[in-house]
């Protein structure tokens, strides 16, 4: 008996690649799995995001305003509309509709005629810098795009300057890119933990044969999801505490929102990725796939939720997968809430999407909850 | 004497059917239990006796044929039936993470007994299983496994017991005792269908069910069995049985040659071909005729099966 037998290995080898054959949907997923991550890299993601939502106010739009806001499309960074009223653009700014308020002050164009150089206003989102950092750098080059605009008199003078940027860089004004990534961390972190913990669970039954047994009782399909995610929930919860109790005291994370009503958010996104594991679990032959799809999942809801990467800076289409995850919500909510100090009334938009795609897989898993061995 | 009215069949199903895919496991069976009857049902590995008995308890849903169990329909009512049934699986299906009294307290508790610890302190007493109450269950041995797994489907008081190869791999002791539970139970008008390889098992049912193929092959006692059959059994004493038996497997007329032992057995159902071979085959050994085993019986069956 050598050390390496070829014979043997070759035998070894064999059954391997038949075990492997034998279970079509986990290679599948192993060769879908970099092809997605690819795509994802490839084309959705962007570190130098341009297009992003900006919002306008002007009084009474003149001639050197809509100059000034040309200027700003031509960037590429800038996509502009018009805003009604400062409340309008206080809620949108707020809700992360908007990440750019400019704002020009009235009686604008005289008072670049008079030379007394106006300040345009650019409130900035501050909560992820990088979103936000090229886009307010390419403001400096703007400085003389109202030279031919200007009156013959005050042309190829340098000084004073026709107007001014001042940036406001709100909820993050020192733009410390640790409060952007601390929130999305805890839902990162969180999404991970609670996924795993379920994907397992109706897999494990099958597996061990346990399942026959709880089948050959009277119990409702509805029973046995509830009675795996409940206790979850709570375990989910210390995870958030312990995460919270870090970044508040170790990475010094403001709370400008109520931790009350983080806890009460955090607990439905929770329940949606416990959801979403045992949908895996009941859909899943064996554990092996459920931990696949599992894996499968998360890497999209991390990078197209814009924890790493800005999500104004995704194309459309990336934003629209985006829209349709936990986790891209819920990772708004808690910087909102943590940094904007965000309540009830702003976080609803991102709240509900968060429900009914709880609602939505448990519909799935209990649809695919075999009551027979069938 | 009159027959056991249809109301007293516990069991009373027609034609089922069920196939896997390409493969028909069951092939149009048709089985009656009467009320407090231990039926044993007996056939080769993959003859559909499991496939059967998950019919029976609404695990699986039939292809074709119908029935009730317990009155209830087998495919429309099965969540009342469940409720009234207890089945043990084949495989151990408790969590062996759990101790004893957990997993029993977690099967009253899905019954919705009344009083769970109550229920499960009375039973944990009648099944002798109040010393390894705060055991885990997966480091309980084989034996002690079944009766616990006994244990958890009599719990919520079933009317019907269906035991899918209660005993596989348990020792002789433990199996006794185990089916002096099972009778112990039926005298208080519990209907049992179980399913065994065991021959001795089978002669302790009050009626056995041979199963090939899908099919109810033959059925009665244990008695009625070997009479049916006819089978005509000797046996020789005397050193060179090895020899001797591998002679007359091939011998015409015989059926089965088996060796227990020192003895040997030829069964066949041809007396004076089986008289012939064992003249034939020459040999020192003392001959003389023994009555028929349930488990020759079972041989011949299978070798018609084959044949």
């Amino acid at each position: 008996m050598g050390m390496l037998s070829a014979r043997r290995l070759r035998a070894l080898l064999r059954k391997e690649w038949l075990q492997v054959r034998r279970d079509p949907m986990t290679l599948r997923l192993i060769i879908a799995l970099p092809v997605m991550q690819l795509l994802i890299f490839g084309y959705a993601i962007n570190s130098n995001p341009h297009d992003l939502p900006t919002g306008v106010l002007m009084a009474e739009p003149s001639r050197y305003e809509r100059t000034i806001v040309a200027a700003l499309r031509n960037t590429g960074y800038y996509r502009t509309r018009l805003v009604r009223s400062e409340a309008e653009a206080e809620a949108d700014i707020a809700e992360g509709r908007l990440l750019f308020v400019v704002d020009f002050p009235p009686g604008f164009d005289r008072a670049v005629d008079r030379g007394e150089a106006p300040s345009v206003l650019v409130d900035t989102d501050g909560t992820d810098p990088t979103a936000v950092g090229y886009a307010t750098a390419a403001l400096s080059g703007l400085g003389d795009v109202l030279a031919r605009d200007l009156p013959p008199a005050r042309r190829g003078m340098a000084l004073p300057v026709p107007f001014r940027f001042v940036v406001h860089t709100r909820y993050n004004p020192e733009q410390l890119t640790v409060l952007n990534v601390v929130p999305g961390l805890i839902c990162v972190v969180l999404m991970m933990s609670t996924l795993m913990l379920t994907t397992l669970a109706i897999t494990r039954e099958r597996e061990r044969g346990t399942m026959e047994n709880l089948l050959a009782m009277p119990v409702r399909p509805v029973e046995v999801m509830l009675a795996k995610i409940a206790p979850y929930i709570g375990i989910g919860y210390l995870q958030v505490l312990v995460i919270l109790l870090i970044a508040v005291l170790l990475l010094h994370l403001p709370v400008h929102g109520s931790i009350l009503l983080l806890f009460g958010v955090l607990g439905v996104f929770i329940a949606s990725n416990l959801a979403l594991g045992i949908t895996y679990s009941t859909l899943a032959a064996n554990q092996m796939q459920a931990q696949q799809m599992a894996q499968f999942t998360m890497l999209p809801f991390m990078l197209l939720s814009g924890f790493v990467f800005p999500f104004q800076g995704m194309p459309r289409w990336a934003r629209v997968i985006g829209e349709g995850m936990p986790t891209t919500h819920a990772m708004r909510i808690v910087r909102g809430v943590l940094l904007k100090g965000n309540g009830l009334a702003e976080i609803l938009p991102d709240l509900w999407p968060i429900v009914l795609f709880t609602l939505c897989t448990v519909a799935v898993a209990v649809r695919f909850y075999r009551e027979t061995l069938d | 004497m009159n027959g056991p009215k249809p109301e007293d069949y516990v069991i009373d199903v027609h034609d089922l059917r069920k196939d896997f895919g390409t493969l028909r496991v069951v092939d149009g069976l048709s089985l009656r239990v009467a009320r407090g009857e231990i039926c044993g049902f007996l056939g080769a590995n993959g003859s559909g006796k499991t496939t059967t008995i998950r019919m029976l308890c609404g695990l699986l849903v039939p292809d074709a044929g119908h029935g009730t169990c317990l009155g209830l329909d087998i495919i429309r009512d099965a969540p009342r039936i469940r409720r009234q049934v207890g089945y043990m699986t084949q495989r151990f299906s408790l969590y062996e993470d759990l101790t004893v009294r957990e997993n029993l307290e977690l099967v009253a508790g899905i019954y919705e007994l009344s009083d769970p610890r109550g229920a499960v302190d009375a039973m944990l007493d009648r099944m002798e299983l109040r010393g390894r109450a705060s055991q885990l269950a997966g480091q309980l041995s084989g034996g002690w496994k079944q009766r616990l797994a006994l244990t958890a489907c009599v719990l919520h008081r079933p009317a019907l017991l269906l035991l899918d190869e209660p005993t596989a791999g348990v020792d002789a002791r433990a199996r006794r005792a185990f089916w002096d539970l099972i009778h112990d139970m039926a005298g208080g008008g519990l209907t049992v269908l179980v399913s065994t390889h065991y021959m001795d098992e089978a002669e302790r049912c009050a009626r056995v069910v041979y199963l090939a193929g899908g099919r109810i092959v033959v059925q009665g006692s244990a008695g009625e069995l070997l009479a049916r059959v006819g089978l005509v059994t000797f046996e020789g004493t005397g050193d060179g049985v090895e020899d001797a038996v591998r002679r007359l497997r091939e011998a015409p007329g015989v059926e089965a040659a088996t060796v227990f032992g020192r003895a040997l057995h030829v069964a066949g159902m041809d007396r004076a071909r089986l008289e012939e071979a064992i003249h034939a085959q020459g040999g020192g050994l003392a001959w003389q005729e023994v009555p028929p085993r349930l488990e020759d019986v079972f041989i011949h069956l299978l070798g018609q099966e084959d044949g």
